[in-house]
């Protein structure tokens, strides 16, 4: 074939490849960003512009004020880090019982994990939204935190076997014959080595969480107990063209902790994937 | 799946081994049963409790009672009894055309990001798997989708598509066209338009998982391809897609289910608008039991759209096996 004789041509088709490919995948983020820094006069030209002519900051200030983003932004965290937290100290203790003792509970578990995504969540929803009523845990926080924590528990917990399986049970037994009890072993030998798996399944627990819309949109009525990603969606229903401005700074700062978090696992997270999916 | 149904084999091998009675079929094995097999499960059942239990109360639990529901005439509302109305739901689903054409529209909507996604994945996977300046790049920006809330890519979608200051119209504008062109906004352009921001949404998984194929593959197979002289795009089609098909089948199907199950970034696009035109089955069934609040009916629709996507991946999943054999 011709591309064998033409090796430098082949290499620019597949620049030229990567490039409509950066273009599709980064020109949105960058247009956000752009949005974002633009004033109401710019944003009502007929002719937009990428780099805004003349950039202001005035709509972080104002997307902080008008959609309530500090209050909404501190539901999001309490609700996300309560999560994180509870998800950890589930999955910790199970994810170690299920890769040591091998009980028909981790077929099932793992099987549980893929069934689960077949039904689509409005099964759920409903059932669980009357349950929760019953509690008077509707429109609470609490109740929200109990939710994300469910539904995040059955991925944290493939997360962190995942990495339990990685340890040696060598490194265990050794700790066994120098006369150390089956907890001094979990807490001065395991827990050291999982480090870096339980640093990954709490960011991406913390993500999860911070980003889910579904049943914030179900189980929260009062705009006192908004999230964030609640608050942009109302935000989103008053915005008229002069408002796009303070939207995109609030979107923008809405992504910001979860983009950080998931920055720092980023080559984790892919490492794993990229070993998980080789085993088969 | 493909990992996981290894997974799940290894310790069933395990399970059958230990059951497998008082033949020994080597030292080390008799020697761990001699802790007894039953108290190394009760041992495990403490640490394993916290997180079932849980599971158990707020998924499991509900989800059987959701699909209960779909049988009932369940309405919101302080003095409503409940009954069990059998199949009266399914036989009103027939005559609902609305239903129907959510129906259709989640199908088409489905089928087009999981085939795009694929297409532009693997695309961008093969690409990656190159030497290329850039590929860190394009590899985190294929990356960040995932780590944004759906709310925010909807949002960021609607800048992009807006009839006055986005940058779409203006391309539009560019070609030739005059006006204003509210693609969202549109009949015939707004489902097209929800699906490119679909295949936006989706590249991360996909992508990645089709890397970690290729990574994975045996280079010796294509090295003698390409010394029998087959071409890029015939080692493409004859070499590496067959040694993928697995991982291909999986997350095909992963894509599939998650795409016809998708509600937050429609919702925010266009909530089902224009004229129901993107009125994917998830945003049918949610306005059903929070806005209208008949919830059985609802759970009815919810149970439909279990049978469709299982019968959906029985097909697909069927040929595949046997392509495979």
């Amino acid at each position: 074939m011709s591309v064998r004789a033409h090796p430098t041509r082949t290499r620019s088709l597949q620049y030229v490849a990567l490039a409509g490919y950066l273009i599709f995948l980064g020109f949105p983020l960058l247009w956000m960003l752009s949005t974002a820094f633009k004033s109401s006069q710019e944003l009502a030209d007929i002719t937009p512009r990428l780099i805004p002519s003349d950039p202001i900051l005035d709509n972080f200030g104002d997307a902080i004020d008008r959609a309530d983003l500090v209050h909404a932004g501190a539901n999001s965290l309490q609700v996300a880090l309560a999560t994180t937290v509870l998800v950890i100290a589930m999955t910790l203790p199970a994810a170690y019982g299920l890769v040591r003792y091998k009980t028909w509970l981790r077929p099932v578990t793992l099987s549980w994990i893929l069934i689960g995504q077949v039904f689509p969540v409005i099964l759920v929803a409903i059932p669980l939204f009357l349950i929760l009523d019953q509690f008077s845990l509707t429109d609470s926080l609490v109740g929200l935190t109990i939710v994300h924590a469910v539904y995040a528990l059955p991925f944290g917990l493939w997360m962190l076997q995942g990495y339990i399986t990685a340890i040696p049970r060598d490194v265990e037994e050794a700790g066994a014959v120098d006369g150390a009890g089956r907890l001094r072993i979990l807490v001065s030998i395991i827990l050291p080595l999982l480090r870096p798996g339980v640093v990954a399944t709490a960011l991406f627990t913390f993500i999860a969480s911070w980003n889910e819309f579904f049943f914030a949109l179900v189980l929260i009525q009062d705009p006192d107990k908004y999230t964030l990603p609640r608050t942009l969606v109302r935000f989103v229903g008053a915005s008229d063209q002069v408002q796009l401005g303070p939207l995109a700074a609030g979107a923008l700062l809405a992504t910001l902790p979860s983009l950080v978090f998931f920055l720092l696992i980023q080559r984790r997270l892919t490492a794993g994937l990229l070993s998980g999916a080789v085993k088969g | 799946m493909n990992a996981t149904r290894a997974e799940i084999a290894r310790p069933d091998r395990q399970a059958g081994r230990s059951r497998s009675g008082p033949t020994p079929p080597d030292g080390q094995d008799a020697q761990s049963r001699r802790k007894g097999p039953r108290r190394r499960r009760n041992e495990a059942l403490p640490l394993l409790l916290p997180a079932l239990l849980p599971v158990a109360l707020f998924s499991m639990f509900p989800l059987v009672q959701g699909i209960y529901l779909g049988f009932t005439d369940s309405r919101a509302g302080l003095d409503q009894v409940t009954h069990f109305t059998g199949l009266e739901n399914y036989r009103d689903l027939l005559d609902n055309g609305l239903f129907w054409e959510s129906f259709r529209i989640g199908l088409v909507w489905a089928f087009s990001v999981t085939i795009l996604q694929f297409v532009a994945s693997l695309g961008l996977a093969l690409l990656l798997n190159q030497d290329l300046r850039l590929r860190w790049l394009a590899r985190t920006l294929a990356l960040v989708p995932w780590a944004m809330p759906p709310v925010v890519i909807a949002i960021m979608w609607r800048m992009m598509f807006n009839p006055n200051s986005g940058p779409i119209n203006s391309w539009v504008r560019g070609l030739g066209f005059s006006g204003d062109f509210n693609l969202l906004g549109d009949f015939n352009t707004a489902l097209p338009a929800v699906i490119v921001v679909g295949v936006w949404v989706g590249m991360p998984q996909t992508t990645i998982t089709l890397l970690a194929g290729l990574q994975s593959m045996d280079s010796s197979m294509h090295e003698a391809a390409e010394v029998d002289g087959a071409g890029a795009l015939r080692r493409l089609v004859h070499v590496t897609l067959p040694s993928l098909r697995p991982i291909i089948a999986a997350i095909t199907s992963l894509d599939f289910i998650w795409n016809f199950n998708q509600f937050a970034l429609v919702y925010v696009l266009t909530r089902g608008g224009p004229g129901g035109e993107t009125m994917l089955p998830m945003l049918f069934s949610y306005n059903e039991a929070f806005r209208y609040g008949h919830y059985g009916m609802a759970a009815a629709m919810g149970n439909v759209m279990v049978l469709i996507i299982v019968a959906m991946l029985f097909f697909y999943l069927r040929n595949r096996l046997r392509e495979n054999a």
